[in-house]
């Protein structure tokens, strides 16, 4: 779920905190559970942690923009993630986005209006020999043709305007 | 007893393992069938996923591939049942398996990874017992150099003389790292060691810390690999449970625990330096070296960093003792090396061969040759660290010296082989994208140099390049390469230096003759309709944005290439693939 900043924090992430002793480098893993519970780290987890941490918020910023894991926007329904490794470059993975930036109308880390996808580009997802590839959520789905992913993304939006 | 073992590592969950697992479960299920059913990790033939082998005592294993919820009742019915092996889903293994020796792979498709007694009833543990029980630190760490293992994370640096560094110097506290930051796009050996064998690497670890006198190790793996991290975290708690780490391992006194850390998502952590800032919950930034992470590493204590499959190889080493594994390889490069193979390749998944076999050898005795039957043009090695080897080197051994000679490295096992569809230069401009995104910044050569190899590669593939241009690129690729701080930025232009050095003919028909050999580059080719497919649906003539497609319903259109801007659209929605490129 996710939830706005203000609100209080979601009980794993506040228990990790709790569970703080002081113990170094511990910046990291404390933002990777606040993205697990929020879906996104919001500016209260910042604070959090930094007041928690006794690192200044800058440092914190400065390690959040460092690493690609973690959003500072939340996340769209379903989460596209389209491998551009080698192996799926070479087998098509450029059309494969096109495909999905059109049929979508967003671009690499955008959420589409009706806030059901979000569609990022990874570098490889380690299925190679099924490129081309891509993951929606934990579901991987290999050898894309323009055809599937159309059949495919019609499939989820639809499934999700019906709930 | 009939077993019947799925694949279910991360290809084989992604073509549908768990659904074939399932279905087979159901099918169990429904009466007594004399037959039990279980998982295991990656077989290597990612190809064929879902691979589903039925074993039996007494004969030969066999294996079907590509198998399906539907094609698993049809194996059942006839085989598992019946005794019968179901031969129109056969999928013959034994080809390209008698080319490999598996060393590293040696439990990977075989055992159960998330239990423990599998991995015992292996030989498991035993060379961290044989260590602890009866050889000395120092014999451990000499055993090691004397098989001549060396880093299989890339740069290939020989274990037993990091590990002599790390014992030497004396701390309170050391550490031991296993780097398991995979990612190189196109590799995934480790990936598939740690979903399949997770223990092969802590048992590694364990008698790395033991020859240096290290007290507690950290995994620093890839976000991005959830299957690898279940595994992990179960191993661990295992292994912990039953006293193979913890505060007294095997009685004897010996302390060693080991920590998972999860990487956030930046390439350039897979340099020492920069994971060790990672770990410490810094921005994963490399640093000045020496000192070494040997000398002062992790919170400033000396701290060995090995990668996933070295550090699975040294159990193997410890049991059968250093002369057997010398006996595999070449004159510098000792044991095997796994590869994880891809691309336009007919057989695509992980193999393990022993050092010193040609890379000929390699694509077509156990990939198959290419996926469309006609030759290979080049195979990439080593990332976006290494280079590209053309087809006319394929006879070059796979050893460190050899493959850093023709310009690529060895790298971690990455190995993508193209045919005359890829374009040379665009793979070139795939590679230096990749690593100017991963540019951590620190650098400057790095930072700006390579954002403006990228911005003329770009041009090139336009149809905009310049006659100067190749002496630029290879200029700033010099550049680049000696003043950068670590492995990422002196390597980033090897991709581009080596098409340059054996493709230099694409690079001038793209800036001369403003064409793309492989049609790959869109702005340098031209669009057309084949008549002879072309069933006048009208779906082209829609999705094209500037007009440039006519022709009347159900008779063949034709694109205008006046008013045609390359954009493709139109060959992504045709259903009968009558657009093709010239």
């Amino acid at each position: 779920m996710i939830q706005e900043s203000g609100q209080p924090a979601p009980a794993a992430f506040e228990k990790m905190l709790w569970q703080y002793r002081g113990e170094p480098g511990m910046i990291i893993p404390l933002l990777q559970a606040a993205q697990e519970s929020y879906g996104y780290v919001p500016p209260a987890a910042i604070e959090r942690i930094a007041s928690v941490t006794g690192t200044p918020e800058a440092e914190i910023c400065g390690v959040i923009t460092f690493y690609k894991q973690f959003r500072l926007k939340p996340l769209g329904k379903h989460v596209i993630r389209l491998c551009k490794g080698t192996a799926c470059h070479v087998v098509g993975a450029e059309t494969v986005g096109q495909v999905i930036e059109d049929e979508l109308k967003v671009v690499p880390d955008e959420t589409t209006e009706d806030g059901i996808f979000t569609y990022m580009v990874v570098a490889c997802l380690g299925c190679c020999s099924l490129a081309p590839a891509m993951m929606i959520d934990e579901q991987t789905y290999g050898r894309l043709t323009p055809q599937t992913i159309r059949k495919l993304l019609r499939q989820y939006r639809r499934d999700a305007q019906k709930m | 007893m009939r077993e019947i073992v799925i694949g279910m590592g991360s290809c084989g969950l992604a073509a549908g393992g768990q659904k074939v697992y399932q279905r087979f479960e159901e099918l169990l299920g429904s009466g007594d069938h004399g037959a039990s059913l279980k998982k295991t990790g990656c077989i290597g033939m990612c190809h064929a996923e879902v691979l589903v082998e039925v074993r039996e005592e007494g004969t030969e294993s066999v294996f079907y591939g590509n198998v399906t919820p539907e094609k698993a009742d049809a194996i059942f019915e006839s085989h598992v049942k019946n005794g019968k092996i179901a031969a129109e889903f056969v999928f013959d293994a034994a080809a390209s398996g008698a080319q490999q020796k598996r060393i590293v792979l040696r439990n990977s498709g075989v055992i159960d990874p998330d239990n423990l007694d599998e991995y015992l009833a292996r030989q498991g543990y035993k060379a961290l017992e044989k260590a602890l029980t009866s050889m000395t630190r120092e014999e451990v760490v000499a055993t090691v150099a004397d098989a001549g293992l060396r880093g299989r994370g890339g740069a290939g640096f020989p274990t037993g003389t990091k590990w002599k560094f790390a014992a030497g110097y004396r701390d309170e506290h050391k550490y031991i790292i296993c780097n398991a930051d995979e990612g190189d796009p196109g590799a995934f050996m480790d990936r598939s060691v740690l979903e399949s064998d997770p223990h092969s690497v802590l048992e590694g670890m364990a008698i790395a810390a033991y020859a240096i006198g290290a007290d507690a190790g950290y995994i620093y793996v890839r976000a991005e690999y959830p299957e690898a991290i279940k595994h992990l975290k179960h191993a661990i708690a295992e292994a912990t449970a039953r006293g193979f780490l913890g505060d007294d391992i095997f009685g004897k006194g010996f302390k060693f625990n080991i920590r998972l850390k999860e990487g956030a998502g930046a390439f350039v952590c897979g340099e020492e330096t920069a994971l060790i800032a990672s770990i410490e919950g810094k921005r994963g930034m490399p640093r000045v070296r020496p000192p070494f992470p040997v000398e002062s590493g992790l919170w400033g204590h000396p701290t060995c960093i090995n990668n996933v499959e070295t550090l699975a190889n040294v159990a193997w080493i410890i049991l059968n003792g250093a002369a057997a594994f010398k006996a595999l390889g070449t004159e510098g490069s000792k044991g095997t090396k796994v590869f994880a193979l891809a691309g336009k390749i007919k057989n695509g998944g992980l193999v393990e061969v022993p050092m010193g076999m040609t890379l000929n050898d390699v694509i077509y005795k156990i990939g198959g040759g290419t996926t469309l039957g006609g030759p290979f043009k080049a195979v990439q090695m080593g990332g976006p660290s290494g280079g590209c080897i053309p087809a006319s080197l394929g006879e070059t051994p796979v050893d460190y010296e050899q493959i850093t000679a023709t310009g690529a490295i060895m790298g971690s096992g990455g190995m993508v082989v193209m045919d005359e569809t890829t374009c040379m230069v665009d793979v070139a401009r795939f590679f230096l994208s990749f690593t100017q995104n991963e540019s951590c910044g620190k650098c400057t050569f790095c930072r700006i140099g390579t954002k403006r190899m990228l911005e003329i590669l770009q041009r090139i593939c336009e149809g905009k390049g310049k006659e100067e241009d190749i002496g630029l690129l290879r200029e700033l690729g010099e550049q680049i390469k000696s003043s950068s701080l670590c492995g990422l930025g002196q390597s980033a232009p090897n991709p581009v230096l080596t098409t340059l050095r054996y493709f230099m003919d694409e690079y001038t028909a793209h800036i001369h003759d403003k064409k793309c050999p492989a049609k790959s580059c869109l702005a340098l080719v031209e669009f057309a309709i084949d008549a002879g497919k072309c069933i006048g649906c009208g779906l082209c003539l829609s999705s094209c944005a500037v007009g440039a497609i006519t022709g009347e319903k159900k008779k063949p259109h034709a694109i205008d290439a006046g008013k045609c801007v390359r954009c493709g659209k139109c060959m992504t929605v045709c259903n009968v693939n009558a657009i093709e490129k010239r």
